[in-house]
């Protein structure tokens, strides 16, 4: 499926997706979004891209093997899940906030990184299963 | 103490970067981590001899009141110098015994791993954390048992170790759950205060099978008994510290623990007694048929572990102590016996007893070193096992009622114990050498000491009861005893009762011994009987256990994603059904509802028509795309109903759905009759079934007066609890964020099966 139209645009599109992905990440606590859609659109990117490009591009693009970002993200969210206990003898999950404003993500605190964690899982998990299956295709 | 507990966890973890090191020349310094432990451990001796309790504890889960603490009295004390002083011995002796192995680095891995859990299992104060240990222990003791693992029988014998000493781990938490209902803690010292409760309620009985039933399986007690013979596959260090010294004593380390708590009811005491007596004669009995050093030794031990059953069955002052004292005899002469056997089999790479003899052309000291293990195992005088054979007659001789019969029964297991000591330590080593076996030499100091040192503290301790007395025994029989004290050991009590008994044991003993020949023919006149041990009969059940879940799985998944589907779907219909139908009438007050817009009569006519199109078009590819259809139909719903989080993400969730559809249905055919029309009305039917029961549901749920509690407190706290002003996200990140990590952890491992499939299949096909 090499069309000009389609590759022109995901080339512009790749970048963009993946900036709102990032947005609707950040401005999920109080928003509408999060990390699961925020994954969910930055894997349907890279899907894109791999339609029109072909596959190995996208694998170029993403340089290391996707399956990687699943124990990026679990890492990412069971540490900010254990923090807590480590750090400040509070019970499991207690979410820790940061002083301090920050324009469109508001105030940074663990559950940020927490939900940041499910974002890479999400992008890890979506195109393992895709890539795996379309190359088996 | 944490740490110190934890240091064999550590070594096992350093392994992975030190391997070219312990396999090295070095091994031997791996000793140094239960050495520590052991003079750690030896430094409290002179505090819980004034019978102090030491406790630490570190806050785990406190919210669920598990926590490690570890508890330090005269009980638990006996038992982690036995594991740490043992265990000092067994990494010492392994690092000869093993030298140059290609796994000696995995070895010593769980050796640290089970040593670790071991000292955890008899430290905790908290029966959850105690469960743990237990299992840590089971599990390490099934990779130690399945070391050599090109060996099948080897494999086999681990597996049913496992699955019997992991079943008996479950009892023991579901033992561990009741008692922490009916005392509110699942601390153990604060359950002794408790005990009058515990027998007062009605979960009594219960608790006490399960307690039992952990017990026994790990402690190898008749009918759970079989595994034990089988984990002697291992390689010899680990039979002598798990399978003699240290793991099976956990069983009857938990019964002593437990016997001031639920112990002097005639349910206690009549199984104990009774299981182990039977116990005890009936391995002793077996015993006689085997012909493999090991084989003798792990009846001898069974035999043992039943002899301290029974002893805590009789549940006196006098019977505890003899159970303690025994609990060191047993492990410094089986110890002691294993090593020399693993001597005799490194040197002559035999165990069967029908061709060892006149081992002692060239092993002298360790023809020595067997022959004082046998007279500790035996009980003669002046060593540790006539002292602790004096208790059991004591015991057995004052107890109330039967005492003839029951002392009956230990003379006649302790002559069959000496005659299986004599056997390993003395006869291999008699007569004449036949030609057969190679020349023999001293092997390196680092296989003999072991064992020497061990039959010299029998010896000493037997001349010197009192330093084992005074400082171990004392303290813990008066934890467990409950404050009664004052019996002093002594190795001479002038000519009593106990002492005739003892010379009349002996002598029957040595008669036993002198007429008794093991041959291959007892060995397969007993195999006769095999089909009716416990062993068959529980591997026959298996077996008719697997033929039955391959029928049910034949049954259910016959790998047809439809007819799984078809499955579910019918089970959710006749469920669900069944109780509404029980109150299949709707109490709707239609006035309340909203009126109907263009917008969703224009969404709900798309969905219908592609519902239509989904189901009849001869396409597949358009199929798909119908669906999508659908999905993207429900996302515009969301939005009408204020549900944004949900619209965006069923939106994603469809448009990568289609494109995997899409991936997977390429490269089939694309015009086909998907399947007979028969199936195809059945399943329409059923569809249509399940569609109109799930409306009456939703109609069902509306009509029933709401309970907002939940919804409302999650609107209420989000912001002031969770600092969030989009409740979806702070449920899904914050208040229940233990499931999202737990849902995260079930999506990578879908993946990760997925990508194996793909991949094996991937493979497989590159091949041809």
């Amino acid at each position: 499926m090499k069309t000009l139209i389609l590759k022109t645009a995901s080339d512009i599109l790749l970048p963009v997706l993946l900036l709102f992905s990032v947005f609707i990440l950040l401005r999920g606590h109080y928003l509408p979004g999060g990390g699961f859609v925020g994954g969910l659109i930055a894997a349907i990117a890279f899907v894109l891209d791999a339609f029109a490009n072909g596959l190995e591009n996208s694998r170029k693009i993403i340089k290391i093997h996707p399956g990687f970002l699943m124990p990026l993200g679990l890492l990412i969210s069971f540490a900010s899940a254990v923090t807590p206990v480590f750090f400040q003898d509070l019970p499991f999950m207690t979410g820790l906030w940061a002083s301090g404003h920050i324009p469109v993500i508001g105030k940074i605190g663990s559950a940020l990184f927490f939900d940041t964690g499910v974002y890479f899982v999400v992008v890890g998990v979506s195109l393992t299963i895709i890539f795996t299956i379309s190359e088996n295709a | 103490m944490l740490f110190i507990v934890c240091l064999g966890f550590l070594l096992s973890i350093a392994i992975l970067f030190i391997h070219k090191f312990i396999k090295g020349n070095w091994a031997w310094l791996s000793t140094l981590i239960p050495l520590t432990s052991f003079l750690y451990f030896l430094s409290f001796i002179g505090d819980i001899a004034q019978n102090d309790v030491i406790k630490v504890s570190y806050s785990w889960i406190s919210s669920y009141s598990v926590d490690l603490s570890f508890m330090l009295d005269g009980l638990s004390l006996l038992f982690v110098l036995m594991i740490s002083g043992i265990g000092t011995l067994v990494f010492w002796y392994t690092s000869s015994y093993l030298k140059g192995h290609e796994y000696l680095d995995r070895f010593y891995a769980y050796l640290g791993i089970f040593m670790a859990a071991m000292l955890g299992l008899v430290l905790s104060d908290n029966l959850i954390t105690m469960f743990i240990f237990w299992e840590l222990t089971s599990i390490s003791s099934f990779f130690l048992i399945g070391f050599n693992n090109e060996s099948k029988s080897s494999r086999k014998s681990a597996l049913l170790a496992l699955g019997i000493t992991g079943v008996g781990g479950l009892f023991l938490l579901a033992a561990a759950v009741i008692l922490g209902q009916v005392t509110s803690t699942y601390t153990i010292s604060e359950m002794l205060s408790m005990s009058n409760e515990i027998a007062m309620s009605s979960s009594y009985t219960f608790i006490v099978v399960m307690i039992f039933l952990a017990a026994f399986t790990k402690s190898a007690q008749f009918p759970f008994h079989f595994w034990l013979p089988g984990a002697m596959k291992a390689p010899t260090p680990v039979s002598t510290y798990l399978h003699s010294a240290t793991m099976v004593k956990a069983g009857i380390y938990l019964i002593l623990r437990f016997s001031p708590i639920l112990g002097e009811t005639s349910l206690w005491n009549t199984t104990l007694i009774t299981i182990g007596a039977i116990t005890m004669l009936y391995s002793a009995i077996q015993m006689l048929f085997r012909t493999d050093l090991k084989a003798i030794l792990a009846y001898s031990t069974i035999c043992a572990l039943g002899i301290l059953t029974f002893l805590t069955g009789l549940g006196t002052y006098e019977a505890l102590v003899a159970a303690m004292v025994f609990i060191v005899v047993h492990a410094l002469y089986k110890a002691s016996l294993f090593l020399i056997t693993g001597i005799i089999d490194h040197e002559t790479g035999t165990r069967d007893i029908t061709k060892l003899s006149g081992l002692k052309q060239g092993l002298m000291p360790i023809a020595v070193a067997g022959f004082v293990a046998a007279l500790i195992s035996g009980g003669v005088i002046p060593t540790l096992g006539f002292v602790g054979k004096d208790l059991i007659y004591e015991s057995t001789l004052h107890f109330k009622n039967n005492a003839w019969l029951l002392t009956g029964i230990a003379i006649a297991t302790n002559v069959l114990l000496f005659y299986g000591g004599f056997l390993v330590g003395v006869k291999p080593f008699l007569g004449k050498k036949p030609e057969a076996l190679p020349h023999l030499h001293m092997p390196s100091i680092r296989l003999w000491l072991p064992p020497m040192l061990m039959v010299l503290l029998g010896l000493v301790l037997g001349f010197m009861p009192y330093l084992l007395g005074d400082s171990l025994i004392m303290p813990g029989a008066e934890v467990l005893s409950r404050g009664e004290s004052g019996l002093h050991l002594k190795l001479w009590h002038g000519f009593n009762t106990m002492f005739w008994l003892s010379t009349l044991t002996i002598a029957f003993g040595v008669i036993v011994y002198l007429v008794l020949k093991p041959s291959d023919k007892l060995l397969r006149f007993s195999e006769k009987f095999e089909f009716i041990s416990p062993k068959s009969i529980t591997q026959y059940l298996v077996s008719l256990f697997k033929i039955m879940s391959k029928y049910w799985t034949m049954l259910f998944q016959n790998g047809y994603l439809r007819h799984y589907v078809a499955t579910y779907v019918t089970f959710i219909i006749v469920l669900v059904g069944y109780l509404l139908l029980k109150d299949p009438v709707l109490k709707i007050d239609y006035n309340t509802l909203a009126d109907l817009t263009v917008y969703e009569i224009v969404i709900i006519i798309i969905m219908f028509l592609s519902t239509l199109f989904t189901v009849f078009t001869p396409s597949r590819l358009a199929a798909v795309a119908a669906m999508g259809i659908i999905g993207f139909a429900f996302c515009l719903l969301y939005l009408f109903y204020s549900a944004p989080d949900l619209a965006m993400t069923q939106f994603s969730v469809d448009t990568l759905t289609v494109i995997l559809f899409v991936l997977v249905l390429y490269r089939l055919p694309k015009y086909l009759k998907f399947s007979k029309n028969y199936l195809r009305v059945e399943h329409g039917i059923l569809s249509t079934i399940f569609g109109g029961m799930i409306t009456f549901l939703i109609l069902k749920v509306i009509s029933e007066p709401k309970n907002s509690e939940i919804s409302n407190f999650y609107a209420e706290n989000s912001y002031v609890l969770a600092k969030g002003k989009n409740v979806v996200n702070v449920i899904l990140v914050d208040f229940r964020g233990s499931d999202t990590l737990i849902e995260i952890t079930v999506l990578i491992v879908a993946a990760i099966g997925v990508f194996g499939l793909l991949k094996l299949r991937l493979k497989a096909r590159d091949k041809k």
